[in-house]
């Protein structure tokens, strides 16, 4: 994220937060999207896809594509890049596994 | 091309049979206005039950349904490959649960009735109940496990049963809509009129489910099929802590009932997808698909009832589809003794999926003159219970 | 008096709301967001005031004095974190004489106790804009490649850029702000890569520039652009895309080829750039869910039909802005200006319009023209490979669609949406639908069923405890507006 300082808009001097991701504290500013916070603070991947384990983040950035799903104080399934962050969030990042098919079908996937 | 049957639909009933009948070397056409399983088989639940039934015609329907479902989905598999998509048949069992004093004793009751007739029903006690279902609601008042129940992606299987009985040489008109019907001198009917030409055949076979009502009338019958609405509702993907179908013991009820104002009665369980599935509705409204808010209210009420941890999950969207609804609470199977040549496999409300096997296998032993499993005579038209809903032959 | 709904608070629903102010009408503007302004305007929170934030956008000036002038107007109620779920049609069962009931959750997105309205309004809008359309290319599925509105999104609501080296990709004049906006925000911006190749941009930008002049601010904002593209120093390439984007666990390099007019990349022209981050965006996809819902009719082009009065099909219900075509802020402007206003019981040939209805003449033809020059190539699925995946909430891969088509024979959309997944996951089709529809249209040799990607009914989701709850309050609710601003 830009330093207001060297902002060239200038924003006026930001409120200071902290939240938690999967127990790890991250600080941001009053303002910021959940989302924002955890890419302002390094992490470009937040949530592992279902079937195949693989990272995910933002990927449309207006709330269409819900990439980038996380659990808020308990609930699941928000999108971080429409919540803003409030001081004290706890973040879990999620990871839905897939349901283990019935032992008749296992094998019967190609995938 | 000479056809013995033209089957119009081309939903799972219409794929069954056209499977069964090509299987036995009949010469099958399968005509459908639409697309393969573009009505109500991709717009529903997928349900393969024998606990919502009573002792009766239907449960016999449906217990010889059930035996023949594990044996068809292996034998589609070698058929069709391991590329074809899972029909993700799995006989998981269904619960179901009085959630309230009054329940208790009906469920129960019902389930005595059922064990008679060879259902295998078993009473549970709440600690039992709640080690397969460790998120149900502790307010109920009794439980009776049904092991036969099973799940299917129904679009799937009709792929499944289609592809198959393409294999075997039945023919897929798609987009195909039938448009009259074509008779011989003696008005007999002996194939259909569609956009694309005449078809002719031996017999004509009507499975189009709801609109069953609509090509009978094209042939210049009338048939007392009538669309039933139900909706359903799907969370989005969750950790899977539903492990079986769970029911509200008043789904019974409302299966058999006539009443068109709205009835809801609570069905939750997982997919394969990892989503939850909730259901069901039950309204006559025509085919009216618009959107009820009030009702998924009340699907949505009912489900917490089950499962009060489903409060946080998140619906991403609902669906519907349309049942085919008999007056008289029973499939249609067997000859039109009001037009020779017309043949009838419909109304199966909302136990189409289950009994599509069964129901093929009757119509086609019932075509090609050989014994039946089971007494067909209970789903012909010419059956006492539905004479005051028939009017006659067209001319 | 006339009660006016308007769904959408970006600048085609803002000038409907004025317009029908100035007529007279009770206004109810409802927006998702809790800021005004749509994508087009998105900006700094309440919480980082900048006196300065008009330089990161074009009319904002304008938009600050109509949101100023919708909000101390005491006829006009503007909700913010309403989010519309679901519309009864008008005449249905849910038994509404106007043209629909208007469900809404009221509260932080995607809470899980918000509050449940209904709104019975005389006449609609719907103003609810468009979203990115990205087509699917191998490794598009990793973090760091992100579309073009999330670039924009980031540097415009947060000062947040989604990379130091990012490279911006697709088809269309919306690349040129994606990359200023990226430029103000101090990132390093590699290059600007448009598919359409020279001869096609010329096609559409250069006959006739009169038009381009009587459309007046457009070819400003556009040099504007272009000079900001100079002084950067990022260069602007046609003919190129963006065929594939490498790393582990994030995108840290692209593969940029040469592709022709149909969009297949043309060999021997791969070149390999290292990038942390790839804004793709290739046009935009109208969101509309709540029309559709609400009854409207689309066009062969699917987009909402409208009359001369931005009414659609369906009486009562007027629709303004990308739904009814990809324009742009003017012409949405324009259009928003006539749905308001015919909406609160004016016509279209009223001398108070007759300026918006001359701009939305001009403005549309420009529309179509960008169309002409930017529209995506048919041989866009070339650049697939059997793991790339193509829908990306259920993770299928165009290998599998593939398969499971053949295997099937299905030309059934619906029944292909079930057994391949493609379309099913929590994003309902959003970002893949109209891709996976081409794609399976292609295989099948034509799908014939007739439904689309486009319908939701269930339009926002909800919990199944809100939709449990009922109606929790009324429209007329006086601190409705404090609940929605969270100040409650």
């Amino acid at each position: 994220m830009l330093p207001a300082g060297d902002d060239p808009i200038r924003p006026a001097a930001p409120t200071p937060l902290a939240i938690t991701l999967d127990g790890e504290r991250l600080e941001g500013v009053a303002g910021q999207s959940i989302a924002g916070v955890i890419l302002a603070s390094g992490r470009l991947g937040f949530r592992r896809t279902s079937a195949a384990g693989r990272p995910r983040g933002i990927f449309c950035g207006i709330g269409v594509c819900f990439d980038c799903l996380v659990e808020v104080d308990g609930a699941r399934d928000v999108r971080a890049c429409q919540r803003r962050a409030v001081d004290g969030n706890v973040v879990i990042t999620q990871h839905d596994a897939l349901p283990v098919p019935p032992s008749s079908e296992r094998g019967g996937r190609d995938d | 091309m000479a056809n013995d049957v033209i089957v119009v639909g081309a939903g799972i009933i219409g794929a069954a049979c056209a499977r069964a009948l090509a299987l036995a070397g009949v010469a099958v056409t399968v005509v459908d206005r639409g697309t393969t399983a573009s009505g109500t088989s991709a717009a529903c639940e997928g349900n393969l039950l024998v606990s919502d039934k009573g002792p009766g015609h239907e449960l016999q329907l449906a217990q010889y349904a059930s035996s023949l479902w594990d044996g068809t989905v292996a034998r589609l598999r070698e058929e069709l490959g391991q590329g074809f998509p899972s029909l993700e048949f799995d006989r998981k069992g269904g619960l179901v649960v009085a959630t309230t004093a009054a329940g208790a004793g009906p469920l129960l009751d019902f389930a005595a009735l059922q064990r008679g007739a060879g259902v295998e029903a078993r009473v549970l006690d709440a600690a039992d109940a709640k080690e397969l279902e460790p998120d149900l609601t502790d307010a109920f008042h009794a439980a009776v496990f049904y092991p036969e129940d099973a799940q299917v992606q129904p679009a799937i299987a009709t792929d499944a049963l289609m592809a198959s009985a393409q294999q075997h040489g039945a023919r897929l008109l798609e987009n195909t809509a039938v448009t009259g019907g074509i008779r011989d001198s003696s008005g007999a009917l002996v194939g259909v009129q569609t956009p694309h030409g005449p078809l002719r055949a031996s017999r004509v076979l009507i499975a189009a489910g709801p609109w069953s009502g609509e090509v009978a009338e094209l042939l210049g019958v009338a048939l007392p099929v009538r669309p039933r609405r139900g909706e359903l509702l799907v969370t989005s993907r969750m950790p899977h802590r539903i492990f079986h179908k769970v029911y509200d013991g008043d789904y019974v009820g409302a299966v058999g009932s006539d009443a068109g104002e709205l009835q809801t009665s609570s069905v939750v369980e997982s997919t394969a997808a990892g989503t939850v599935l909730i259901g069901s509705s039950r309204q006559q409204k025509g085919f009216d698909s618009r959107l009820e808010v009030e009702v998924l209210g009340q699907l949505a009420a009912k489900a917490l009832r089950l499962f009060p941890f489903l409060a946080g999950a998140q619906v991403m969207r609902s669906y519907g589809g349309f049942r085919p609804f008999m007056p008289d609470h029973l499939p249609l199977i067997g000859e039109d003794p009001r037009l020779p040549g017309l043949w009838h496999a419909t109304g199966h409300e909302g136990a189409g999926i289950g009994l599509s096997l069964a129901t093929a296998e009757l119509v086609r032993d019932l075509m090609l003159g050989t014994p039946t499993r089971i007494d067909a005579s209970p789903f012909q038209s010419s059956r006492a219970s539905l004479l005051p809903h028939l009017t006659g032959v067209a001319a | 008096m006339t009660e006016v709904l308007i769904i959408g608070a970006g600048p085609a629903g803002l000038a409907a709301a004025r317009a029908a102010r100035r007529r007279g009408a009770s206004v109810v503007v409802l927006d998702s967001s809790d800021q005004l302004g749509g994508q087009y305007w998105r900006h700094l929170p309440a919480e980082r005031p900048s006196a300065r934030e008009h330089t990161l956008h074009h009319h904002f000036r304008r938009f600050q004095a109509l949101s100023r002038e919708l909000e101390q107007d005491a006829g006009c109620r503007v909700l913010r974190n309403a989010q519309v779920w679901a519309i009864e049609q008008g005449g249905g069962p849910g038994a509404s004489a106007g043209p629909g009931a208007v469900h809404v959750l009221l509260g932080e997105p995607d809470g899980t106790h918000r509050e449940r309205l209904v709104f019975r309004p005389d006449r609609i809008v719907l103003a609810t804009g468009a979203h990115d359309r990205t087509l699917p290319f191998p490794g598009w599925d990793l973090p760091g490649v992100v579309t073009g509105g999330a670039a924009q999104a980031l540097a415009k609501g947060e000062r947040i850029v989604v990379g130091d080296r990012v490279v911006v990709a697709g088809a269309g004049p919306f690349l040129l702000p994606v990359a200023a906006a990226l430029a103000k925000t101090g990132s390093g911006v590699v290059g600007v890569f448009e598919a359409s190749g020279t001869p096609t941009l010329a096609r559409g930008w250069l006959p006739q520039p009169w038009q381009l002049v009587s459309a007046g601010g457009k070819a400003f904002e556009l040099a504007g652009y272009v000079a900001g593209q100079l002084r950067h120093r990022i260069p602007y390439s046609t003919g190129r895309a963006v065929i594939a984007a490498h790393g582990t666990d994030r995108v840290e390099a692209v593969t940029i080829a040469g592709i022709d007019a149909d969009w297949v990349p043309i060999p021997g022209t791969k070149r390999r750039i290292a990038a942390d981050a790839v804004c793709v965006s290739h046009g935009f996809t109208p969101r509309l869910e709540l029309a559709i819902a609400a009854g409207c009719a689309l066009g062969p082009e699917r987009f909402v039909t409208v009359d001369d009065g931005q009414q659609t099909t369906v009486a009562g219900v007027h629709a303004a802005g990308e739904i009814t075509g990809i324009g742009g802020v003017d012409l949405a402007l324009a259009e928003g200006e006539i749905a308001g206003h015919v909406a609160a019981g004016g016509t279209v040939a009223d001398p108070a319009v007759a300026g918006a209805v001359r701009r939305r003449r001009v403005f549309a033809r420009f529309a179509r023209r960008i169309e002409a020059a930017h529209g995506i190539g048919s041989g866009w699925p070339a650049v697939l490979e059997a793991d790339t995946i193509v829908c990306r909430c259920e993770e299928v891969t165009y290998g599998r669609l593939c398969s499971i088509a053949d295997s099937t024979a299905s030309r059934s959309l619906r029944a292909l949406k079930l057994s391949t997944r493609a379309g099913l996951g929590i994003c309902q089709g959003r970002i893949c639908g109209r891709s996976i529809e081409e794609l399976l249209q292609a295989r099948t040799g034509g799908l014939g069923d007739g439904s689309s990607t486009d319908r939701r009914p269930i339009a926002a989701p909800i919990r199944l405890g809100e939709l449990a709850a009922g109606i929790t309050a009324h429209p007329a609710t006086d601190h409705l507006t404090d609940t929605a601003k969270g100040t409650q």
